[in-house]
């Protein structure tokens, strides 16, 4: 049946104009910013609490935060080192919670990642540097992929909780990885702290000229930026937010969900083997068990402050790893343990949570209940 | 407390006046159930009936107001104290443990029960109680295991072992047969003769009103808009007085039907696994024409879900076929979409949209992944899906306050708007419906059922699921019965009896 009572005329009571327009647009946006920032102070006053009862001045704290963090042009090369995997760490998370999925486990993405590109980088010794380099890419966010699009796989096939299974294999690759660098992989001359052989120099990712900050940064950011652009504006990322919102209608719309949440789960999982990658090319040199450093779990907090939002986790990645420089000044400053910042990390978590009980609560952010002059 | 017996109690509101923020749900409201009446409550979705009640009921605190019961003014704070001036409320939905039988139910939803029950003391008071009651009810089956009606009756013995004499029914009839209706409607309306009983029943339905009640109250948004005597008003009248001046849609009138239309749709010996996994839903033999509507009646949780879940692609099929057009149908987007199939299940914010996207990408679901020529793809526009979206808002009146307004912010006759006019924009051969006006105020099911009749008259094959009898015998070419996950009746509409459809629902052949 084909209707055609249409008038080429749009209606004018539909959509406000001008100012107002403007200003419900960024109503509607700016619940996303108000309520993360909120939350963050109120993170931080309750970690003053916390700094208070163990007989230290907050305000010197933050201050030193402040320093450590982004104080200095040292320092702030420091946190965007930091931050660096941080990004795509917290794309792990973010690109399933778009299809409505809670995936927590991108540390066993990001180890199996580093263990595969050490080991790429091992046995294609000798061959040339770019198809090395990328190679060790391809096969870090392959080994990712594969992990956690088998969590998706689990998941939507097998209705495998994924936060329970993604969490459960986060603990097996980094077992894995364990065997791997203690047993096949070792290099002989690792004595203390068993690592993969190191990589040859012309194998290593250098740094952004003119900067202490390796290549991972920009890769993060690259990664944020076309993960924004696969969600918003292509029809998959349509799709996915459909599945997202509602699996059921996406069903009724005969929506492929199936490979959406395997390929959304792949890509994510990719990102992290990813960052594995970097860590080993950039950072360590060889694969070891500082590759479980805790990246993916704090890449939780970041895509969580961040509303699973690709572009917002640039900035809220370079914050945490602000944060996360300060530690050691912290710790020289004030005489507290540098697992201080982890305990504003964990207040931060329970407090971002808790806010997105929040969202949809305020008529300022909704102009559909503001009066309507016209 | 079921020892005593008391007579029936009358109450009354005054200015009954609810404000929640800056919206005013019920405004001004008196109404008056005198002592033995059988009173009707009618109203549209969000008149502000269940408001009403649930101030009665001490749910909510009214901002002003009283309350008089038998004439003396009462402070109810409480559901609690509600129950100890002797007035029940039997909802909708059942609120009995499946699990357990009658006499248990009702034993345990004393609000005394002793630590330990004398089974063999209450057995027989509990006998003794419903030596009293016009209702015939096995107390020792557990309640899973009876009917619709029965499980009906048991809502309300329970209310009145519970010592009220006065019974809210919100929308008592909504799961019944036509024919455990008027049995348990009878029933309540010989309490009310004899004068155990008062009756506030909150219906849509003007025929019961009609049928058993004496006066009727009519609320329209908040306000009180009409009272009467049923027998001094027609259904029209009460019809004005629920949605004011606001003009209807009228059906399209039928085209005649042409029995040698091409078959769209086809099912053949389908077999699935329901819900529980235990019985299975079979159909055998359905065909759907072009240009006819074919509804499908029966009572909720015979298989209907699980057949709509099949032609979505939501549940796979053990064996048999569905062919759309000649072709086998599998629901994949391209089939649906080579072959011009729509489906809109029911409640469609839960199963047809994604609440928390806004208007027009809703509207945009079935077409952002295609350009003007049908081609696939890969980047959308959002400006495009907006003015494609503004258009159709446009076309099928959906009231929104901005096509960027998550389109759960929008009424229920709205959603519904927008997901048809998703749904019924372009070529349609093959529209499957599932209950469509559930929860739809008035002038909402009007303008839907005349969306659906100008489909099958513009060629569609319509098959119609529904729980509304009356929505089946106003817009089907024919019926069929779905009982126990099968069809088991086909009725021309031109020789349909409700009788005959009903006794099929509740699975009496």
């Amino acid at each position: 049946m084909t209707d055609m009572v249409s008038s080429p005329d749009m209606p004018g009571i539909l959509e406000a104009r001008g100012y107002r327009a403007a200003l419900e647009w960024i109503a509607r946006r700016a619940e996303a910013f108000v309520i993360p920032l909120a939350a963050l102070v109120v993170g931080m006053v309750l970690f003053s609490l916390f700094i208070l009862a163990v007989g230290r001045s907050p305000v010197q704290l933050y201050e030193t935060m402040w320093r450590g963090g982004f104080g200095s042009w040292f320092s702030i090369q420091n946190s965007l080192s930091r931050g660096a995997p941080l990004l795509l760490a917290a794309l792990c998370v973010a690109l399933p919670a778009r299809l409505g999925l809670v995936v927590i486990g991108g540390e066993g993405a990001i180890v199996l990642g580093g263990v595969t590109a050490a080991a790429i980088g091992v046995v294609l010794n000798g061959a040339p540097s770019f198809l090395v380099i990328l190679l060790m890419g391809v096969g870090g966010a392959a080994a990712g992929g594969i992990w956690i699009g088998a969590v998706g796989a689990l998941r939507h096939y097998r209705a495998v909780n994924e936060t329970i299974s993604s969490l459960l294999m986060a603990y097996i690759a980094i077992a894995l990885m364990n065997h791997l660098v203690e047993g096949p992989l070792r290099d002989p001359a690792s004595l203390n702290k068993p690592s993969t052989q190191p990589l040859s120099d012309v194998y290593r990712v250098g740094n952004i000229p003119g900067m202490e900050v390796h290549w991972g940064l920009v890769v993060g950011i690259l990664a944020c930026v076309l993960s924004w652009l696969l969600i918003e504006k292509t029809r998959w990322g349509f799709a996915a937010r459909i599945a997202g919102g509602n699996v059921r209608a996406a069903q009724v719309q005969g929506l492929a969900v199936g490979p959406l949440i395997v390929g959304f789960t792949a890509l994510a999982g990719g990102f992290a083997g990813l960052a594995g990658m970097v860590e080993v090319a950039a950072v360590q040199g060889s694969a070891n068990g500082s590759l479980a450093a805790g990246y993916g779990y704090t890449g939780i907090l970041v895509a969580f402050l961040a509303r699973h939002n690709p572009l917002a986790i640039i900035p809220v990645a370079i914050l945490l790893g602000g944060i996360d420089a300060s530690g050691g000044l912290i710790q020289r400053r004030m005489d507290l343990p540098d697992a201080t910042v982890l305990v504003l990390q964990g207040m931060l978590f329970i407090v971002v949570l808790f806010s997105e009980t929040f969202y949809g609560r305020f008529k300022l952010f909704n102009p559909d209940l503001w009066q309507r002059s016209t | 407390m079921s020892g005593t017996h008391r007579r029936a109690i009358g109450v009354e509101t005054i200015g009954m006046t609810m404000r929640f923020g800056a919206f005013t749900a019920l405004d001004d409201v008196s109404i008056k159930v005198p002592a033995g009446s059988f009173h009707a409550l009618l109203g549209e979705n969000g008149a502000g009936k269940s408001t009403l009640v649930k101030c009665m009921m001490g749910f909510y605190h009214p901002t002003s107001g009283d309350m008089l019961v038998d004439g003396h003014e009462v402070a109810i704070a409480s559901p609690r104290d509600a129950s100890a001036l002797g007035l029940g409320m039997v909802y909708q939905h059942f609120t009995l443990v499946p699990s357990l039988t009658g006499a248990e139910n009702l034993v345990i939803s004393r609000e005394k029960v002793p630590g330990i029950i004398d089974w063999r003391k209450e057995r027989a008071a509990l006998a003794a109680f419903m030596g009293r009651m016009p209702f015939k009810l096995p107390l020792d089956v557990k309640v899973a295991e009876l009917a619709a009606g029965e499980k009906q009756k048991l809502e309300i013995v329970k209310q009145l072992y519970l010592g009220r004499n006065f019974l809210v029914l919100d929308e008592p009839t909504s799961v019944l047969t036509p024919g455990e209706a008027q049995d348990v409607l009878g029933l309540m309306r010989g309490m009310t003769k004899a004068g155990d009983l008062t009756v506030l029943m909150i219906s849509h339905k003007f025929h019961e009103v009609t049928a058993f009640a004496d006066d009727i109250t009519v609320l329209r948004k908040g306000r009180l808009t009409g009272t009467g005597k049923v027998s001094d008003l027609s259904h029209k009248e009460m019809a004005a007085m629920m949605i004011g001046d606001q003009p209807i849609a009228a059906l399209d009138s039928r085209a005649a039907p042409k029995p040698d239309a091409e078959i769209v749709l086809k099912v053949k010996a389908l077999k699935a696994p329901d819900r529980t996994g235990l019985k299975s839903i079979n159909i055998a033999d359905l065909g759907v024409r072009s240009g006819e509507i074919v509804g499908i009646a029966g009572i909720s949780g015979n298989g209907q879900k699980e057949f709509l879940e099949v032609l979505a692609g939501q549940r796979a099929h053990n064996t048999g076929e569905v062919w759309v057009r000649g072709m086998p149908y599998t629901a994949t987007r391209a089939e649906a979409r080579e072959l011009n199939v729509r489906l809109i299940p029911e409640e469609p914010l839960k199963n047809a949209c994604a609440p928390k996207m806004t208007v027009a990408e809703n509207i945009a679901f079935r077409t952002f992944d295609v350009d003007g020529n049908g081609k696939p793809v890969s980047w959308i526009s959002a400006g495009a899906i907006k003015s494609f979206s503004a258009r159709l808002v446009q076309q099928f009146k959906v009231k929104t306050a901005s096509l960027s307004s998550p389109i759960a912010s929008l009424s229920g006759g709205n959603v519904q708007r927008a997901v048809l006019a998703r749904e019924l924009t372009g070529e349609v051969d093959l529209l499957i419906v599932s209950n469509p006006c559930f929860g739809l105020d008035f002038s909402a099911v009007a303008e839907i059922r005349a969306r659906i009749m100008k489909a099958r008259n513009a060629g569609a094959a319509v098959l119609l699921m529904s729980e509304d009898l009356d929505e089946l015998l106003e817009l089907s070419d024919r019926i069929l019965v779905m009982s126990d996950g099968a069809l088991v009746y086909e009725t021309p509409i031109a020789e349909a009896s409700v009788q005959t459809i009903g006794e099929h629902m509740a699975g009496h052949h």
